[in-house]
């Protein structure tokens, strides 16, 4: 074979540089793309809702007039109903992933389950919301409660808590439970102080994945029977109630509204008036969302750099 | 099966006892039902939790007319609104679950047919004309104006209306076409009227129908179509003022709430009734709906006074009632 001229070096790199160049090109328009529509919808809301950002708009109780409509028992609502989400999803999504990649046995029983939580995953929220009706609402007696929505949406990212469990743990090299083993330390030992861990930024990723996915989820929390209009909110523990001393967990029992179903509400109405608010709303739930993954990232970064394998 | 619904239920009880539910949810005045109904019964909690400075916890929640009652007669509600008379079935469930109530007319609602502000050859339209717009049979066969009337023109009729769901749709179907829910499918339907007032005000030869409220708040971008009354022979727009004098048939409707006669027993729950009562006519022109003569409210806490329970409409739905023969018929009972 003849050896090639410089010339024709030449080319072939530049051919490979136009393609470079190009895929580059093409890959920036799809990121641009992406996030342009994302800054168009919130510079819409921004400038829609800018009448609404004042303190009153946070503190004040939904109304029938438009400028004095607040979203108080809408936030305080979506944020206990995440508590509650947060306490029941967080440790058995973590605990389900861990026994699946630690400790169960490779057999078709584990198989079948595993592929049952995959495709849960995938399930429409509406179902969940039709199961908690029958199971929490009125089987366990709950009620239209903090507690029955909770633990529905609970239900609901349960796979994705359990999918990036997994995931996390399966990314940790088998060294380090070999070596941890090596030394004589149980498998608990193992999971407790290596496995958990390593694998916690992956966790937390996913966990604060699916509260942000449960956040927005309306369809299922209509179904356990949110309401439209609640002017109060639940009993802070240990206060006077006007029917006695409220208990510690009295707030979970409440009846409660939560943001998406505020916006609903106002969007659906019939003065005009009342899409200010909606849009005001709908950039504060984005707010949240968005300060909930910050919180992801910034935990996510702390503690990958006390990782020291 | 049973066994495991026992465990099921032995849990909830622990659950419950844990948690204190009942402390709780004593003192709260439980609303639900339908969302024609939602703005006045919300516009009444909001001003009585004021009154009462928050001491008694009014909810309000939007599940419809018929899962309203659905809820109402499961015992689970105090009140329930709703756009339409209890039905048979309905009051048969009570009955089943030992549900009694008192039926109390609040409002009156204004049916608007509405068209694009700019559409210049549509003034009025007839009953008839409706039917053979809306009936199942026009289904992808009156797709023009002048198929419907020949002195219209020969330009593509875009129809709006309710979504199979509401109380709404019902009405409307059984006033104009003969039979409820009877209507032809091919149409934009949606249960958010704003999609409904967005979709009319950008379509010259568009048509739709919904609440008056949706309307009254949009006069800049739709036109309210007159109606002729099929006993008169006249005309008539949608306004209150036709709606009080009984003109506007057969799209006027009354609204109510039905009041459970237990939840009476509770003196926070008969304070709301009062309160609703005597606030109702101003609260309910503030919302855009048509209110009762004050002494239809009286009435109505008359009855509760007597505990007249039961409904005046024997479990049938009516069109083109009118106030007059309404408060007749409530005075009767």
């Amino acid at each position: 074979m003849k050896p090639l001229t410089t010339e024709q070096i030449r080319r072939v790199i530049a051919r490979g540089k136009f393609k470079d160049n190009l895929f580059k090109a093409i890959g920036v328009f799809c990121l641009a793309l992406a996030l342009v529509v994302i800054v168009a919808l919130i510079a819409d809301m921004v400038i829609k809702g800018s009448d609404r950002f004042t303190l009153d708009f946070f503190l004040n109780f939904a109304s029938r007039r438009a400028t004095q409509a607040g979203i108080l028992s809408a936030w305080v609502g979506s944020l206990l109903v995440m508590l509650v989400t947060a306490l029941a999803a967080v440790p058995l999504g973590v605990a389900a992933g861990l026994y699946l990649e630690e400790y169960a046995k490779r057999n078709w029983l584990t198989n079948v389950i595993e592929i049952n939580i995959t495709n849960l995953a995938a399930v429409p929220s509406i179902v969940y919301g039709l199961l908690a009706l029958g199971i929490f609402v009125y089987q366990f007696g709950f009620g239209q409660s903090i507690l029955s929505a909770g633990l529905t949406l609970a239900l609901l990212i349960l796979p994705i808590i359990i999918v990036s469990t997994r995931e996390a743990i399966r990314a940790i090299p088998a060294m380090i439970r070999e070596g941890s083993m090596a030394v004589g330390a149980t498998r608990w030992q193992t999971c407790r102080y290596h496995i958990l861990p390593y694998s916690m930024p992956g966790i937390l990723t996913g966990v604060i994945i699916g509260l942000a996915r449960a956040i927005g989820e309306t369809a299922p929390i209509i179904t356990i029977g949110a309401l439209t209009f609640i002017a109060f909110l639940p009993p802070v523990p240990f206060t006077e109630t006007g029917t006695g001393t409220a208990g510690l967990f009295d707030w979970v029992m409440s009846p409660f509204t939560v943001m998406p179903i505020q916006i609903f509400n106002w969007t659906s109405r019939p003065d005009p008036a009342f899409e200010v608010n909606a849009a005001a709303a709908g950039f504060v739930l984005m707010a949240m969302v968005l300060s909930m993954n910050a919180v992801a990232i910034y935990l996510r970064y702390k503690m990958r750099k006390n990782i020291k394998w | 099966m049973f066994n495991r619904s026992k465990l099921f239920s032995a849990l909830a009880m622990a659950g419950v006892a844990l948690f204190g539910a009942q402390a709780v949810q004593a003192q709260v005045i439980k609303i639900d039902g339908s969302s024609t109904v939602y703005p006045i019964t919300e516009a009444v909690a909001e001003e009585f939790q004021k009154a009462k400075k928050n001491v008694i916890k009014v909810t309000v929640g939007i599940s419809g007319t018929g899962g309203g009652f659905k809820k109402f007669c499961r015992d689970e509600t105090d009140f329930s609104n709703a756009s339409r008379p209890i039905t048979k079935a309905e009051m048969e469930a009570c009955r089943a679950a030992g549900v009694e109530y008192i039926e109390m007319p609040v409002a009156f609602d204004a049916l608007t047919v509405v068209i694009n502000p700019k559409n210049s050859f549509l003034k009025q339209a007839t009953v008839e004309e409706m039917k053979t717009l809306w009936e199942p049979a026009a289904q992808g066969k009156i797709v023009k104006w002048n198929q419907v009337n020949p002195a219209w023109p020969d330009a593509p009729v875009k129809l709006f209306g309710a979504g199979a769901d509401s109380g709404t749709f019902e009405y409307f179907t059984e006033a104009m076409v003969g039979k409820a829910k009877s209507s032809r499918g091919d149409y934009t339907a949606s249960e958010d009227d704003n999609v409904l007032v967005q979709g009319v005000s950008r379509d010259v030869n568009a048509i739709g129908y919904f609440g008056y409220a949706y309307y009254a708040e949009n006069t800049a971008k739709l036109k309210a179509l007159a109606i002729v009354n099929p006993k008169t022979g006249k005309a008539v727009e949608p306004s209150a003022a036709n709606v009080e004098n009984g003109t506007y048939a057969p799209l006027s409707r009354p609204i109510f709430v039905y009041v459970k006669a237990k939840s009476l027993e509770k003196p926070e729950v008969l304070e709301f009734v009062d309160f609703y009562m005597k606030n109702a006519a101003k609260l309910t022109k503030e919302v855009k709906y048509v209110p009762l003569p004050a002494n239809a409210y009286l009435g109505n806490l008359e009855h509760l006074k007597k505990k007249k329970l039961g409904t005046v409409f024997g479990g049938h739905n009516e069109i083109g009632i009118t106030i007059e023969e309404l408060m007749k018929r409530e005075a009767k009972m």
